[in-house]
């Protein structure tokens, strides 16, 4: 777009030997404009970014532990020896990051869909007008505006195994089970970090669909409905087509954010996570700043980045693809 | 045009000025100076039942020392789960406090980060000589041959405390000494439908504590004596059995303990639910929380057979609280002047009882006030039979590693699965495993 626009006025005017040089500085002047006007984000995001990754992927190849955080710059070098300890399976690290791994997929997977298919069909639900749909709105969008800490400490009490509301409902209450069950250790750990990110996720997933159902011409609907198209079709047909370009965002925005979620389980369970919730982001965390063993963790944060990149780029081209299919 | 112009020199000038200060961090690498001698800043660490009783008790005395010398200084009273971070945040910026406190059992770990300064002949004859602390609170404060990096400020030690009432409802006459006994009254205690002994099990400090206490009690140690992990020795192996066991088989230490962190153990307690706590220096938390002095009492940490002393017959790790000064500091004389002032008996009297520890030092730790029976029984622990955790720069990953093995055994016994002595060795040969080379 901005190509085309400073185009133009340089095919509109005719040449004039006279002006020329005049003429050139002002095209300089025009085209370099741009990138001017980027260059303070450019230095931030270099700064905020592209130093700090530098250094991660610096420290990754050393052997940082305490006896070197204070001058991180002097600690031997260890070449490929961190990443070698992170991809050997058989042992323990290279095994408890694999394990964690599997978790984080497992976990995002479902935590994506579910919110993805919560925020959707609320949002088609929304798109009625019926008493009260403000107030609803306003309300559903009540995990998303809550600061992280405060929702899920609260979290924290109700999962509670002896005073907690959850175990209140669903075993003194409701009696689904034999006994009061653990939330924040073994197992079920897992179901209820997957609780309170499909809480705090699906809000933003229903903002963004409510949007995108905004957009649909309203003519598309009556349409179908003089065709005769009952309401399931016309989710098939011609919601659900025309949610696709925004669905495609979404759910990369989505997983790129449940995957790396780390204040959710940090909060949860403090700085060991029961095994079964042990997601990624935390792993390295604990690998890093708790064991001390930053190099690995670096080693650990540089596979994290480019096994996403791998994720992004396989998405986005297949995604583009589609659309591309689509569009011919 | 030109207000675009203006306005991108105006956006590239800023994004300048903020990568400069950005950049303009303290040299990570240089030592400390006497620059800004009219200031400090002290991080304490959170030793009251909260932040806001920290400083209460602590303002008064930092107004104190300003009186005296006109220093002024900064407190941030830091919750424990934020401080090491804090510290570790500050020894890799270069940009941290002048004065800090620090968990005794990290003295050696943040000494092999170098970011603290060394407390040399010449640092503690400042402070009035080496000798004025007690012995065991020094083998708290880095490694063996080394100038110690910190300087004790609060002494505390593990002791028993039991309900007097639930204990005389149950016809039970005096604390238990061993822990067959504690059993045994476990069985009186839960027949009358209270539980009987409150543990932290998602703690990992706690944890270690107690391991580490058990572990000197089946003879062995966490660590050789060159300081490798030694994890898996059948003893240490045994000795977690043992503890995990106080809730998997002996069922004295109730499940829902298993996910306790914040001290709720602390509050069964005072609330009079529970008949037994293993805590350090509890007297001021309990009182915070309401219950009066008259209604527990205080007994030493039992022990496997016979009495508390050294050896296998250990029953508390050496706790407390040092103070420690930061190598970077712009006021290393006005730090230097400050531990002194912190450490000198009047203030030890005022700090020690404020927050239920015993002094480190020898002449306040005399007073009339530590004379009380619970502060003997604290007293005596300390001088007879608590250990230092392993003064080795790993023990802060020790902590984690191990702390989390005993607390993944707790969550396997809350929810009833076996806690065997191969699934106890499985868990200690990963955590071995996880420890870095050192």
């Amino acid at each position: 777009m901005t190509t085309t626009a400073l185009k133009e006025p340089v095919r509109e005017t005719s040449p004039g030997a006279a002006r020329e040089p005049h003429r050139r500085t002002g095209r300089i002047r025009r085209l370099s404009l741009p990138y001017l006007l980027l260059l303070p984000a450019l230095l931030l995001e270099l700064l905020v970014h592209l130093v700090p990754m530098a250094i991660g992927i610096v420290m990754s190849f050393k052997e940082l532990t305490q006896f070197y955080i204070r001058d991180w710059g002097s600690a031997p070098w260890s070449g490929v020896g961190n990443y070698k300890v992170s991809v050997d399976f058989d042992a323990p690290v290279g095994e408890a990051l694999l394990h964690s791994f599997f978790v984080t997929v497992g976990f995002t997977l479902l935590s994506v869909g579910l919110c993805w298919l919560i925020g959707t069909a609320a949002a088609v639900f929304m798109q009625d007008t019926f008493r009260g749909r403000g107030l609803l709105r306003a309300l559903f969008l009540v995990p998303y505006a809550l600061p992280v800490y405060a929702a899920v400490i609260t979290w924290v009490f109700m999962f509670q195994h002896d005073n907690g509301l959850v175990n209140h409902v669903l075993h003194d209450q409701l009696h689904l089970t034999g006994k009061p069950s653990f939330w924040l250790i073994g197992d079920n750990s897992f179901y209820a970090l997957l609780t309170v990110s499909v809480w705090k996720g699906w809000p933003f997933a229903f903002l963004i669909v409510t949007a995108a159902l905004q957009n649909i011409p309203h003519e598309l609907y009556e349409a179908a409905a003089l065709d005769g198209a009952g309401t399931w079709q016309r989710i098939r047909r011609i919601t659900l087509p025309s949610l696709r370009p925004v669905n495609q965002v979404l759910v990369l925005v989505l997983f790129l954010w449940t995957f790396n979620d780390f204040n959710t389980p940090y909060v949860l369970f403090g700085k060991s996570a029961p095994e079964a919730a042990d997601l990624v982001s935390v792993h390295i965390y604990q690998a890093s700043f708790v064991t001390w063993n930053f190099g690995t963790g670096s080693a650990m944060s540089v596979l994290l980045l480019l096994f996403l990149l791998v994720v992004t780029g396989v998405y986005l081209l297949l995604t583009s693809r589609g659309r591309r299919a689509a569009d011919a | 045009m030109r207000s675009i112009r203006a306005a991108a020199v105006g956006a590239v000038t800023m994004s300048l000025a903020l990568a400069a200060t950005a950049c303009g961090g303290g040299s990570a690498g240089g030592g400390g100076s006497d620059d800004s001698p009219k200031t400090l800043t002290y991080w304490a660490s959170n030793q009251g039942s909260s932040i806001a009783v920290d400083k209460k008790v602590l303002q008064p005395e930092l107004d104190k020392f300003e009186k005296q010398t006109g220093i002024k200084v900064k407190l941030e009273v830091v919750p424990w789960s934020d401080l090491l971070n804090r510290i570790l945040t500050a020894t890799t910026s270069g940009q941290g406090p002048d004065v800090l406190n620090i968990g005794n059992t990290w003295s050696a770990s943040l000494q092999a980060t170098g970011a603290l300064l060394p407390w040399d002949a010449k640092n503690f004859a400042e402070i009035g000589g080496k000798d004025r602390f007690v012995d065991s609170a020094l083998g708290s404060t880095g490694a063996q041959g080394k100038d110690p990096a910190a300087v004790p400020l609060y002494s505390m030690a593990y002791a028993l405390y039991y309900n007097k009432q639930i204990f005389a409802d149950a016809g039970i006459s005096k604390p238990p000494a061993t822990w067959d006994e504690l059993i045994a009254d476990g069985k009186k205690i839960k027949a009358r439908g209270k539980s009987v002994l409150g543990a932290e099990g998602s703690n990992l400090a706690e944890n270690i504590h107690h391991v580490f206490v058990f572990a000197k009690q089946h003879g062995a140690d966490f660590f050789t004596p060159d300081g490798k992990p030694d994890f898996t020795d059948p003893k240490v192996v045994d000795a977690v059995e043992q503890y995990v066991d106080l809730m998997a088989k002996d069922k004295v230490i109730p499940p829902g303990d298993a996910e306790y962190a914040q001290n709720q153990s602390v509050s069964d307690f005072a609330k009079g639910r529970q008949a037994m706590l293993l805590w350090q220096s509890a007297a001021a938390n309990l009182k915070s929380q309401g219950m009066s002095e008259d209604a527990y009492g205080i007994a030493p940490v039992p022990v496997r057979s016979g009495t508390p002393g050294a050896g296998t017959q250990t029953n508390s790790m050496v706790a407390g609280i040092d103070i420690a000064v930061f190598k970077n500091s712009h006021n290393l004389d006005g730090a230097t002047r400050f531990v002194k002032f912190m450490t000198g008996d009047a203030e030890q009297k005022i700090l020690n009882t404020a927050y239920s520890s015993i002094p480190p030092v020898k002449t306040a730790q005399g007073d009339a006030a530590f004379g009380s029976p619970s502060n003997a029984v604290l007293k005596n622990t300390l001088a007879t039979s608590a250990a230092a955790l392993p003064q080795v720069a790993t023990e802060s990953q020790f902590e984690t590693v191990v702390g989390t093995a005993v607390k993944d055994l707790f969550a396997d016994a809350a929810a009833g699965r076996a806690v065997t002595t191969d699934s106890v060795k499985a868990k200690l040969v990963k955590a071995q495993q996880q420890m870095p080379a050192a």
